[in-house]
């Protein structure tokens, strides 16, 4: 059994706000698999971009460690590929420059030609092809975040970090892109860690769902795993009976943590997880 | 409010202000103000001037924008100065907190100083009026530049540093392929408002110096008593400075990248 390829352990964050020390994130213990997929749930506000601006390295903890193939992560790397929830996209930049950004940095010493079919390549893979000259501007939200996925993903990161990443579309685009995120993950089934507050979201793509607690002191709970069958049909997940179940009890667990935290009130205004409506939709 | 559209109202309506203008002027240098020349009295007068805008028939007989032209090009190298040394000084103000906290009261004591304060110090520097009017430019009109830069740098969303970040961009990078792209637009505002300051002090630098241009010619025809060519003077700077302003704003609008939503 090889060692998991990203480990967490007793990882706390907190944030100097005035002369308080917030704590976010609390003894934060995880491992992820080489090529397994998990998803984080959690409420807005509970903490869950800090910890996937900690995994990406893009801020250091305060405590405990992460270790990403067994090497601490001591600041961000191209191991790592973000999919940022607000896309992240150079402006000025077409749609084909702003995988070239990512690529050039990547693959620095491969002929121009190369990388050229490599930008092409991925650019193809999110169905962008006729939109490869237009800027960022120019696309919808859900085109924004392809191009965001396809910079993410031509780097060939050993992780891919998503944060939200379909937190700020409708609810049509929504389920297109999931549908497209299973099909790109189908094929290479690369380690992936979502992050979502959207149970449907979750246990249409993850393999396992860690719920994390309201915030402040978040901390994760236990893995709830997701019933094996692949690709998994939008329809089943909304109706088979273990999916139902399986909502039931994260919702569950959810509200009761939520509920056994006293609010605080300097802190941010919590919400339940949506459960989406493209449920009822589809 | 009233805001009624009919044909060519883009070219009646200044035609009519113009008019009414004209008038008021006219009756003004027929009543109360002796000493102001009428319009058809400055047209007369001014006719060689304008009519042959680049004749060189002295030094101190030329056409109206022969002498423009000379402003311009001492316009253009102190306002050269004024970026090269004005978008460095902001993009540093913009990235260190340390150095704003430390320059920041210098430049707002700087700043509001008037182009007739600095004149003397630049004639005492480089002992010709032509290397003191560029200085004087140069510094009067970096201030735009320097703010707006800092402005634009500080803008700068997080989540585009955070994308050079993911990538281990190094700070050359970072300055080159994210901060200076995205600070672009607001460079260009401080261009635009600099180069007005510069078209402004030229002709005070000039009138203090005798540099020939547009503001040398206007005080020199002040002193030969001859006031219509101020007045054709005074139209030429403002004419001048309107088309410079259209143009830089022009460049402006090309390099204004679209918001996003963010």
């Amino acid at each position: 059994m090889p060692p998991p390829l990203l480990q967490l352990t007793g990882v706390a964050k907190s944030f100097r706000r005035g002369r308080d020390n917030l704590s976010v994130l609390h003894d934060i213990n995880l491992n992820v698999d080489r090529g397994e997929f998990v998803a984080i749930v959690g409420f807005s506000g509970s903490g869950k971009t800090t910890l996937i601006s900690l995994i990406a390295g893009l801020i250091a903890p305060d405590a405990g460690k992460i270790l990403v193939a067994d090497r601490p992560v001591v600041g961000p790397g191209l191991d790592r590929g973000v999919v940022f929830q607000n896309y992240s996209l150079l402006p000025w930049l077409t749609v084909f420059e702003n995988v070239a950004l990512a690529v050039e940095q990547a693959f620095p010493n491969w002929p121009f030609e190369k990388r050229c079919r490599h930008i092409e390549r991925f650019i193809e893979m999110v169905n962008l092809t006729p939109a490869r000259g237009k800027r960022p501007a120019e696309l919808s939200g859900g085109m924004r975040q392809r191009v965001s996925v396809a910079r993410a993903l031509a780097v060939e990161p050993e992780i891919l970090l998503l944060d939200e990443p379909l937190g700020a579309l409708d609810a049509l685009t929504r389920a297109t892109l999931q549908d497209e995120i299973e099909r790109i993950w189908e094929r290479d089934r690369k380690t992936v860690v979502l992050i979502t507050n959207d149970l449907d979201e979750a246990m249409l793509l993850a393999d396992r769902i860690v719920p994390l607690t309201a915030g402040p002191r978040a901390t994760l709970g236990p893995s709830f795993a997701v019933p094996a069958d692949r690709p998994r049909d939008r329809q089943n997940v909304a109706r088979a009976p273990e999916f139902k179940q399986l909502r039931r009890e994260l919702t569950e667990w959810l509200l009761t943590v939520a509920r056994g935290k006293p609010m605080r009130g300097d802190h941010k205004e919590t919400s339940t997880p949506q459960v989406s409506l493209v449920r009822e939709a589809v | 409010m009233n805001d009624r559209r009919f044909p060519f109202d883009w070219l009646l309506l200044p035609l009519v202000a113009l008019v009414a203008c004209g008038l008021l002027w006219s009756l003004s240098s027929a009543t109360w103000a002796k000493s102001l020349p009428s319009p058809l009295k400055t047209w007369e007068m001014s006719k060689p001037y304008v009519l042959q805008p680049f004749a060189k028939r002295g030094e101190l007989d030329q056409g109206v924008l022969r002498f423009a032209w000379y402003s311009l090009v001492l316009v253009a190298k102190g306002y050269s100065l004024a970026l090269l040394a004005g978008v460095p000084l902001g993009l540093l103000l913009g990235m260190s907190k340390i150095f704003t906290r430390g320059f920041d009261p210098i430049i707002q004591i700087l700043r509001p100083v008037s182009p007739l304060a600095w004149l003397p110090l630049g004639l005492i520097l480089f002992q010709k009026s032509e290397p003191a009017a560029v200085f004087t430019i140069a510094i009067c009109s970096m201030w735009p530049t320097v703010l707006n830069t800092a402005v634009g740098v500080r803008a700068v969303p997080q989540d585009y540093l955070n994308v050079g970040r993911v990538l281990q961009f190094t700070r050359w990078q970072m300055l080159s392929k994210i901060l200076l792209p995205a600070t672009l637009p607001y460079m260009f505002t401080g261009f635009r408002l600099s180069l007005g300051i510069a078209w402004l002090v030229i002709v005070a630098a000039e009138m203090l110096t005798g540099v020939p241009g547009v503001g040398g010619f206007l005080w020199q025809e002040y002193n030969s008593l001859i006031y219509e060519h101020i007045i054709l003077c005074i139209l030429t700077i403002g004419l001048v400075g309107f088309v410079l302003d259209r143009l830089m704003s022009l460049i402006e609008s090309r390099f204004r990248t679209p918001d996003l939503a963010r």
